[in-house]
């Protein structure tokens, strides 16, 4: 099969965060103990929620499933340990919201088997029946986005997919755990993509890691199957190399149009943890109840990738870890795009990828004073889908919320922050640029009513 | 290991930001001229420190008066107007009298920057505002130079600098005439003369001749920008674009007709080119913030140049050609925004 796709190759702008990941890169997936209660939340993914199936004072047994998809665009969830349900309430999540949860005291005296569905046959399973079957396992992209794996599976009519790409990037500061995991799971990541090709038709897969993790690129060379189209390609170590678009661009040279999704230039897109969990889950028809998380930052005592239950209460986890005596604050993913929560009490969900302690140092450091916008184009040439930051923050001064959306491209962006974070005079543009897209959502939903 | 609840402090992403501030290339930048106002004191003596110094307080000042009056917070802090004034003063002339030198510093802040809202708000580099405007005000002034290295130059000023205002400037012939350099003309090299006598541009290069208080020193200019280059703060395409421009254009004009038209080499160190193109057009604020529109702005500045200089009646036309490109500028930017990802058409031509 000819490799018709640059090696090393990469985005253009994008920015060079420091990386912070020495202290977790080399730590091994340590399995953490279970809270005495879980709480899972029913919308942990994007689109519409689950529906709760289970009943207070009900009990479950681990991976049991306790609410189901509330449409296409939808994941249900599973019982992450074995214990009784105590209520379904509405409980604290990372966006600061309050939302629709299932508590779960876990039974301390269970065996945490977890429980095993028919096995299933993937060998013999139509490209259909392994949507489904990834469906029923409650899989959402594991980087963070935490959107329905199945719906990327799922071609539509007229549509083909010739490429699956596995992003294993991890282009956010201080995360390593899908590094880690592409070190210890490479036998479930080959078997995850294997699923991912025979469910869209695709001929090849191509692996894209960043040029930082040149053990996982050797080893995962060294070890494709044989008979498998599955190739491994480094790509540069630059911010925002992890997001779908620019792993496109970096591998495959094509550029999802503005507004379209992979599937318009022929690709499906799956973080590499995704796709271990799918070749883990799928064969006994299990649902995803846990995930490796890496928690780290100088807050953190002792920071590493843990494998920790969905629905952990962060004060369970940095408990477990120790938390130094300055640690101030608390990120969600990494430091660029992860939201920092209001109470440790947020549990952790199926798109967290790292918690992140940091501490007074962190937050002196960062600049107070906003200064005017000098032009200095940083931001311009800051921004990987060519937008221009500097002018979508003056007309969101202006409070111009529309004609950003109509003459500037503002849906366009994705919030990845290199802008903000190149911008010497300390402009919170990405933060302007969130708050011109909800007001615009705003507006049109007024406008339908 | 505390188990207390964290009182946790919610701040938006990103949480980790670069390490460089607007205040700090300003600041840079600050430093970086010093050297080159330290030459200009070394040559010229101690009419160039006044001037310097006279220059940046005055434009300090009036910042700092304009935030007064406009009830803004006061941002003298930043460095800003402390860096128009230290290019003012480095345009003037060492024998500039100092009162006009004020007025020059109180315009560039008034009316160069603050009339149009501030840094950032800013059309045109606010140092060459001033400077235009003394250029049309004191025609004469401005165009009167003295030699460098003249003795006893740390213990007098040349006599013109402590001018009373309002009152003509006193004549600075006497002074020439004692500083006894040999055919001194009393012209900046650039006073073409039918160009039958040009300075060598080793002389140009070095600092070796007369002209404006910082200008002279072409390798210095150089030297400094490097310094900012090297910490990133500054565009090299901006100076690349205009050297390049003005070399590549009286290059070819050079050899076409070698007697109307002087060297490349004399063009491109003599007069405030170098100063122009490394710390003016650099101005981030009044220069395109797209990559292509940043060569586009720097080729216009060589070519308004070259043009100024040979055909026009001005002797000096980088001022003129920086404040014309900075004129543009919004328009270039139109013009080159870049083709957002995954769309076949330009931002600006979608709505
Ligand atoms: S946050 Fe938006 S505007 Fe800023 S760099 Fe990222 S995509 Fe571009
Ligand atoms: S990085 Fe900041 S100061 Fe520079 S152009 Fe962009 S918004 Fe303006």
């Amino acid at each position: 099969m000819a490799q018709n796709f640059v090696l090393g190759h990469t985005f253009s702008h994008g920015v060079h965060p420091p990386e912070h990941k020495k202290g977790t890169r080399t730590e091994p997936i340590e399995r953490l103990g279970f809270a005495p209660t879980l709480v899972v939340p029913l919308a942990q993914h994007i689109g519409a929620p689950a529906k709760a199936v289970v009943a207070k004072k009900q009990e479950v047994a681990r991976g049991e499933l306790i609410a189901e998809a509330g449409g296409f665009v939808s994941v249900p969830m599973h019982a992450p340990a074995a214990g009784t349900v105590t209520k379904i309430d509405l409980a604290l999540i990372a966006s600061g919201s309050m939302a629709p949860a299932v508590y779960i005291k876990v039974d301390p005296e269970a065996s945490q088997e977890a429980l095993e569905g028919e096995p299933f046959d993937i060998e013999a399973a139509a490209p259909g029946d392994l949507v489904g079957a990834v469906q029923q396992a409650g899989l959402v992209g594991l980087g963070g986005a935490a959107f329905p794996t199945h719906v990327k599976m799922t071609v539509p009519e007229g549509k083909t997919i010739d490429t699956v790409l596995a992003n294993g990037c991890e282009c956010e500061p201080y995360l390593t755990c899908d590094h880690r995991l592409m070190l210890e799971q490479k036998d479930e990541l080959f078997a995850g993509l294997a699923i991912a090709l025979k469910a869209t038709g695709a001929d090849r897969a191509i692996i894209g890691i960043e040029d930082n993790k040149q053990d996982a690129l050797a080893l995962l060379r060294d070890s494709v199957p044989h008979g498998l189209p599955i190739f491994v390609a480094p790509v540069k170590t630059k911010y925002p190399q992890g997001a779908e678009k620019m792993l496109i661009k970096a591998l495959l040279n094509r550029e999802v149009p503005s507004g379209g999704l992979p599937m318009d230039v022929n690709v499906a897109c799956f973080n590499v943890s995704t796709l271990a969990q799918m070749a883990a889950l799928l064969p006994k028809r299990q649902g995803l109840i846990e995930r490796v998380v890496t928690v780290t930052g100088p807050g953190v005592r002792k920071p590493g990738n843990y494998l920790i239950p969905l629905g952990t209460p962060l004060q369970f986890i940095l408990d477990h870890v120790g938390l130094t005596d300055d640690a101030r604050q608390v990120i969600l993913g990494g430091p660029m795009m992860g939201p920092s929560v209001s109470s440790l009490d947020v549990p952790t969900t199926k798109g967290v990828s790292g918690i992140l302690a940091l501490t007074q140092k962190e937050l002196d450091d960062r600049p107070k004073q906003v200064y005017p916008c000098i032009k200095c184009g940083s931001c311009v040439e800051a921004c990987p889908l060519y937008l221009n930051p500097s002018l979508l923050g003056a007309l969101a001064r202006k409070e111009e919320y529309e004609a950003m959306e109509q003459g500037y491209h503002l849906n366009d962006c994705f919030e990845c922050a290199s802008c903000t974070y190149v911008c010497p005079s300390n402009i919170p543009l990405v933060q302007y640029f969130r708050i011109a897209k909800s007001m615009n959502r705003e507006r049109k939903a007024a406008k339908r009513k | 290991m505390s188990s207390e609840p964290l009182s946790v402090d919610i701040l938006t992403s990103p949480h980790v930001k670069r390490p460089m501030s607007t205040n700090a290339i300003m600041r840079n930048v600050a430093v970086a001229l010093a050297p080159v106002a330290l030459f200009s004191i070394f040559a010229f003596g101690l009419s160039a420190l006044l001037l310097l110094s006279v220059a940046t307080i005055s434009c300090v000042l009036t910042e700092w008066a304009v935030c007064r009056l406009s009830g803004k917070p006061n941002t003298v802090g930043d460095y800003s107007a402390a860096v128009t004034g230290l290019l003012l003063g480095l345009t003037l002339p060492p024998s500039f009298p100092l009162w006009m030198v004020a007025v020059g510093g109180a315009i560039s802040i008034g009316l160069g920057k603050a009339l149009f809202g501030g840094l950032g708000y800013n059309t045109f580099n606010p140092a060459l505002v001033g400077r235009a405007f003394l250029q049309a005000a004191f025609p004469v002034a401005v165009t009167t130079w003295t030699p460098p290295f003249v003795q006893g130059r740390f213990l007098a000023c040349i006599p013109s600098t402590l001018a009373f205002p309002f009152l003509k400037p006193t004549p600075v012939a006497e002074y020439i005439a004692a500083a006894n350099i040999d055919a001194f003309t009393g012209a900046t090299p650039l006073n073409l003369e039918g160009v039958t006598r040009l300075a060598d541009p080793l002389d140009l290069f070095m600092g070796m001749t007369s002209g404006s208080t910082g200008e002279t020193c072409a390798v210095l200019i150089l030297l400094c920008g490097g310094y900012l280059l090297v910490r990133n703060m500054l565009d090299w395409r901006i100076p690349a674009g205009v050297l390049g421009s003005v070399f590549a254009l009286s290059g070819v004009l050079h050899l076409i007709n070698a007697d109307t038209y002087p060297g490349p080499l004399f063009m491109v160190f003599s007069g405030g080119l170098m100063l122009g193109a490394i710390f003016m057009a650099t101005d981030m604020v009044t220069s395109p913030t797209t990559a292509l529109g940043v060569w586009i702005f720097s080729i216009l500045i060589g070519v308004i140049t070259v043009v100024i200089r040979l055909k026009g009646s001005l002797p000096e036309g980088v001022m003129y050609a920086i404040l014309l490109a900075n004129a543009v500028t919004p328009l270039i930017e139109t013009w080159t925004q870049p083709r957002v990802f995954g769309t076949t058409k330009k931002a600006s031509s979608t709505s």
